[in-house]
C-alpha cells in the first residue's frame, strides 16, 4: 500500500498534513504526537517583521466552528529562523512555512530568506488571511494581484511553492489558474471564511477585530466544493483543507480533487486528528483494496441523472 | 504534558452553581504543580468542539479534582456528565505560581469565589501558612473555607451583600493587612478580571511583590491558537504573552492594564 504524494518535488510519505495557525511552530505539540508521523508540517504565517496581532477577544466558539481574528501574530523571519527552525530542521517531516507580506516585494524578499535558509520542504503564500488590513487577502481576491505575488515569489526560489486561496471569491476556477500559471506548483484550498458573530446582550461583536475567519467542522462541504471546482480548472495538485475531523472527511476532499489534506481546526481540540486521519485512510485503503492513495484523487462519480 | 482518557469518580454538586468533579488520572496527577491547569473534552457538546480549561483544586494520588461553575454551555454539560463516564484531559498545562520557599515571604491569598480551587495546592504546599481573603456576591459564592482551615490558613471572607463575613469586597481587608505589615508578604490571586487588576495596584502601592492567575479565553490550551493572549510589559514596550503557556500565572507588575483597556 503507497500513501505517499507528490507537491511539486517534494514527496510527502503520506497525504496528511496540518494547516498553518493551528499547529504553532510544532514544537508545542511535540509531546503530544509523533511529529514525524505527518506528510507535513505547516507552521504559523511568518512576514520579514515581527507581527504583534489583533486585540483580543480574538477568538469565539460558533456552532460547529469558531471564528478567529488572530492578526498572523508571530515572531518575524530572523526570530523564526532563532527560535523554532533548528527543532523543525530535526525533524524528518517536511516543513511548510506559510510567508505573508503586505507588498509583492516583500513576500519575494521571505522567499528570498527562506529559499538561502536550506532545508525548507515548501513555502506556501498566505494570500487569504481575512484578519489583516494590508496583505494578506487582497492579493488573494485580485487575480491580476494574485499572478504578481506568485510570479515574484517563483523568481525568488526554486522551492515547491503552494498558493493558499482565499475562499471570498464568486468563482475560484480563474483564481486557480493565475496562480498555476504564474508558477506555482500546488494550491491550497481553503482559508477561513469572513464571519461574524454578535454578543446580543452587549450589541458588541465577539470579536475585538469587529469580523474574523470562521473554520471547524460547518465550513467543510463548502470547501469541497471549492476544491471541486479548482480541480476542475488546473492541473497542479491541490490540499484541500476545511474542517477535517476524521479520515472520511479527509477521503471525501481527496475525491473532490485534492491530492492531500489538511488538519485545522480540530488540532485545537483533539491534536489526535491527523493521526487517526492517517490511520483511517489506511484502513479504507484496505477494505477497498486500494493499493495507491493516488487512485483516491478526483474519484468522486458524477452522473447525469435524467 | 499528557493527553490521557480519564475516568470521572466524582462530579457532585457543592453548593448554588458550583460543583466538584474528581479524576482517576494517575499518570496526570503527580506531575501537577499549584496553579496549573487542565484542558478538557467533555463529550455531549455536540456542536461545541473546543476544550474547557479548568486550574486544578486538589490532587491526592492518582485523582485530581477541579471546582466548576456551571456558566455555560460547556460546564452545563460537565455537570451532567456521572462517575465512570470518560474524558479526554491534556494536563498539566501552563505556568503556575511559585512555591514560596521555607522561611521566605508570608503568602497572602486573595480569591474571588471558586477562584478558591486554583489557590489550595499552593496554600498546601507552602511551608509557610499565611492568610486567605475570600470574596464572593454572596454566601452561596463562598467555597471551601473549611478545607483551607484544615490545613492551618486563616481564612477571612467578605460578601457584597454582607450574608457572609464582612461587608464588601474582599480587597478592603486585604488593603487593611498589607497596611499593617507589607515586608514579607506575598500576593497570590485567582479570581474575576477586575477582582485581579485590583490586587495588582494594592501590590504596587504597598511595594508587595504578587502573582495573578488569569483568566482569558482559550482554545488550544498549549500555545498554539494564541487566542489567550495579554500584554505583557517588556521594558519600555509591550508583548502579547500566552496565558496558557507563559501564564496563566503572571508576575503583577508585568501586565499591562493600560493597553489591555
Amino acid at each position: 500500500m503507497n500513501l505517499s504524494v507528490q507537491i511539486g518535488r517534494l514527496t510527502l510519505r503520506n497525504p496528511v498534513t496540518v494547516a498553518s495557525g493551528t499547529f504553532g511552530y510544532g514544537v508545542e505539540y511535540a509531546r503530544l504526537l509523533d511529529l514525524n508521523r505527518l506528510g507535513a508540517l505547516a507552521v504559523k504565517g511568518i512576514r520579514l517583521d515581527p507581527v504583534r496581532g489583533n486585540p483580543t477577544p480574538r477568538t469565539a466558539e460558533v456552532a460547529s466552528g469558531m471564528l478567529n481574528a488572530i492578526g498572523l501574530q508571530g515572531p518575524g523571519v530572523d526570530g523564526f529562523i532563532e527560535r523554532y527552525w533548528p527543532f523543525l530542521a530535526g525533524l524528518e517531516v517536511p516543513t511548510i512555512i506559510n510567508i505573508w507580506g503586505t507588498t509583492v516585494e516583500e513576500y519575494a524578499e521571505v522567499a528570498r530568506r527562506f529559499d538561502a535558509l536550506g532545508g525548507v520542504g515548501a513555502l506556501e503564500l498566505n494570500v487569504s488571511c481575512p484578519n489583516i488590513k494590508e496583505g494578506g487577502a487582497q492579493f488573494g481576491t485580485d487575480p491580476r494581484l494574485l499572478h504578481q505575488v506568485v510570479a515574484a515569489c517563483r523568481k525568488a526560489t526554486s522551492l515547491p511553492l503552494i498558493t493558499k486561496l482565499s475562499p471570498n471569491v464568486v468563482n475560484i476556477a480563474p483564481y486557480a489558474k493565475a496562480a498555476e500559471e504564474a508558477g506555482c506548483d500546488a494550491l491550497s484550498i481553503t482559508n477561513s471564511f469572513p464571519a461574524m458573530a454578535i454578543d446580543i446582550e452587549t450589541r458588541r461583536p465577539r470579536l475585538a477585530n469587529g469580523t474574523g475567519g470562521l473554520s471547524g467542522p460547518c465550513i467543510k462541504p463548502i470547501a469541497i466544493k471549492l476544491v471541486w471546482d479548482a480541480a476542475k480548472a488546473v492541473r497542479i495538485p491541490i490540499i484541500g483543507m476545511g474542517g477535517i475531523q476524521s479520515a472520511a472527511d479527509a477521503i471525501e476532499f481527496m475525491m473532490a480533487g485534492a491530492t492531500a489534506v489538511a488538519v485545522g481546526t480540530a488540532n485545537f481540540y483533539e491534536p489526535q486528528t491527523a493521526l487517526q486521519v492517517i490511520d483511517g485512510l489506511g484502513d479504507f485503503m484496505r477494505r477497498h483494496g486500494i493499493e495507491e492513495v493516488r487512485e483516491i484523487v478526483g474519484s468522486v462519480r458524477i452522473e447525469k441523472r435524467s | 504534558m499528557i493527553q490521557n482518557t480519564v475516568r470521572i469518580l466524582r462530579n457532585d454538586r457543592e453548593a448554588d452553581l458550583y460543583y466538584r468533579l474528581t479524576l482517576r488520572a494517575p499518570r496526570v496527577a503527580p506531575l501537577i504543580q499549584p496553579g496549573q491547569f487542565a484542558h478538557l473534552r467533555i463529550g455531549f457538546l455536540g456542536e461545541a468542539l473546543l476544550r474547557r480549561p479548568f486550574s486544578v483544586f486538589q490532587v491526592a494520588d492518582e485523582t485530581f479534582s477541579i471546582l466548576y461553575k456551571t456558566v455555560g454551555k460547556g460546564t452545563e454539560a460537565l455537570a451532567r456528565m456521572r462517575p465512570g463516564d470518560d474524558l479526554s484531559v491534556i494536563a498539566p498545562l501552563g505556568h503556575g505560581f511559585t512555591v514560596p520557599q521555607p522561611g521566605g515571604e508570608t503568602p497572602l491569598l486573595v480569591a474571588g469565589s471558586y477562584g478558591m480551587a486554583a489557590l489550595y495546592l499552593l496554600a498546601q504546599r507552602s511551608p509557610q501558612k499565611g492568610v486567605v481573603f475570600v470574596g464572593g456576591r454572596r454566601s452561596a459564592d463562598i467555597l471551601c473555607v473549611e478545607e483551607f482551615r484544615a490545613l492551618g490558613w486563616d481564612v477571612r471572607v467578605t460578601t457584597e451583600d454582607g450574608s457572609r463575613g464582612e461587608h464588601g469586597l474582599v480587597t478592603r481587608p486585604l488593603i487593611d493587612e498589607v497596611r499593617r505589615q507589607a515586608g514579607g508578604r506575598k500576593l497570590f490571586a485567582c479570581g474575576p478580571t477586575p477582582m485581579l487588576e485590583a490586587v495588582g495596584r494594592i501590590a504596587s502601592e504597598f511595594g508587595v511583590p504578587a502573582e495573578l492567575s488569569m483568566d482569558e479565553p482559550m482554545c488550544c490550551g498549549v500555545g498554539v491558537c494564541l487566542a489567550c493572549v495579554i500584554p505583557i510589559r517588556k521594558g519600555d514596550r509591550w508583548e502579547y504573552q500566552r496565558t496558557c503557556t507563559e501564564g496563566p500565572v503572571f508576575d503583577a507588575r508585568t501586565i499591562a492594564w493600560d493597553v489591555r483597556g
